[in-house]
């Protein structure tokens, strides 16, 4: 059987996502994404602005958190820290690797 | 169907209770829930463990998956006779189903067909696979065939392990860790529901020469002493094919020479750049005329690299 190729979306910052559809795709509801940017775990493009538009990469944290909150039965606050501190350790892991891309790897 | 020891993968005894079923899992959880854990094989230890939970906490699915009897871990099983009867009111096939599919149709008692849900429609699930691929194709895009398998109900509503093949083109651009989505490609809805869709999280091999920051690629470019005290113009491999890299004279270890958009092409526009980082390489045998030049160069050159010593070596002495 023939297999259609399919193309694919990019997550970044050059796409965006409304409220509706960042809820849509992380199965967070509306309400619990608005308590995740008010406690600073999901920074949307522009908080002042209103409808909240997201980055497109925005859906892997939120997705991240749909599962944390359901795995770990954990409420808002809590998961934002969770988040918080999650992206903390990415950032450190990036910063990690990029430095170790640099250090010679022969003596 | 393979038998799972729901018991076994949480750790607790057959007649454990509902409390030390949520401990045991809030333990196992913690150490390998894919988010968090760095655990070999997370994903996997993770998924069997919050099966194991979903079935044991719910007193109707934990009397069900009693009732199956005991078997060894991973071995082929059927429920026994009178186990479909009490339990499900849909004939399901034991050999293409898992027992998490099974007792993810638990309701009310029983398993029942998913038509005999009305018309609520349900969205298909999401679904997030890795995908490898070497720095060559991050570089000019490439295709890939995935082959994946995911329980869906056939037209009678009977549960079934689908195989599902989905071919997806990466584009250019991509880097290590990019996340791409392909709508639509993951578990199938029910009853007009949206299908799910499908993620794709990339990840690039190790490449033997080049180390990847991002789009900027790094790589070791060994020379002689003499070439980086001389300078000189070096062939060098990239990506793109080789170019000539110019060394400038008085080059030292560890420098950094930048070839500019030379690394990945980034997302639809721009590329990173490619830096060679300097090694002086020196011999492993030295011949007799090379040991003999050497010799005269440390004869007759006045180069001191520990000059900065000096000034930390008098303050040391004077102090002792």
């Amino acid at each position: 059987m023939k297999v259609e190729l399919t193309e694919v979306l990019w997550l970044d910052e050059q796409e965006q996502l409304s409220l509706t559809e960042l809820a849509g795709l992380s199965g967070l509801s509306e309400a619990e994404l608005h308590e995740l940017v008010d406690f600073g775990a999901i920074i949307p493009v522009d908080p002042g602005a209103e409808p909240l538009g997201f980055r497109a990469d925005c859906v892997v944290t939120a997705r991240t958190a749909c599962r944390l909150r359901t795995d770990f039965e954990l409420e808002a606050q809590g998961l934002a820290l969770a988040l918080t501190l999650l992206n903390r350790i990415h950032d450190l892991e990036a910063q990690l690797r990029d430095l170790s891309a640099q250090l010679p790897r022969r003596p | 169907m393979k038998y799972k020891d729901y018991y076994g993968i949480l750790g607790i005894e057959k007649n454990a209770g509902v409390p030390e079923i949520k401990k045991a899992y809030r333990k196992l959880a913690h150490k390998y829930h894919p988010d968090v854990s760095k655990e070999p094989n997370a994903e996997e230890r993770f998924k069997e463990v919050a099966e194991a939970y979903e079935t044991l906490k719910n007193p109707e699915k934990r009397a069900a998956y009693d009732q199956l009897g005991s078997y060894q871990p991973g071995q082929d099983f059927r429920p026994p006779p009178d186990w479909q009867k009490q339990y499900s009111d849909t004939h399901f096939s034991a050999d293409d189903i898992d027992l998490s599919d099974l007792f993810a149709g638990l309701r009310g008692g029983r398993f029942h067909a998913r038509q005999d849900h009305g018309k609520i429609s349900m969205p298909g699930e999401d679904y997030e696979v890795a995908v490898h691929i070497t720095l060559e194709e991050a570089y000019r895009g490439t295709e890939v065939e995935l082959d994946l398998s995911m329980p869906e109900f056939d037209d009678k509503g009977v549960l079934r392990r689908v195989p599902h093949v989905v071919k997806a083109r990466i584009p250019k651009g991509v880097t290590d860790g990019q996340r791409l989505r392909i709508p639509g490609k993951g578990g199938k809805g029910f009853n007009g529901g949206r299908n799910g869709d499908l993620y794709l999280n990339i990840v690039l091999h190790p490449h033997s020469l080049f180390r990847v920051s991002g789009h900027d690629l790094y790589f070791d470019l060994p020379l002689a002493p003499w070439e980086a005290v001389l300078g000189t113009s070096v062939d060098v491999p990239t990506p793109g094919g080789p170019v000539r890299l110019k060394v400038p004279p008085g080059t030292h270890a560890g420098q950094k020479l930048r070839l500019g958009k030379r690394g990945l092409p980034k997302p639809r526009a721009g590329e990173g750049d490619l830096f060679a980082i300097v090694q002086i390489a020196v011999p492993g045998v030295v011949s007799e005329r090379d040991r003999a030049l050497y010799q005269q160069l440390a004869q007759g050159s006045t180069f001191n690299p520990r000059g900065h010593f000096e000034q930390e070596l008098k303050n040391e002495s004077r102090t002792h």
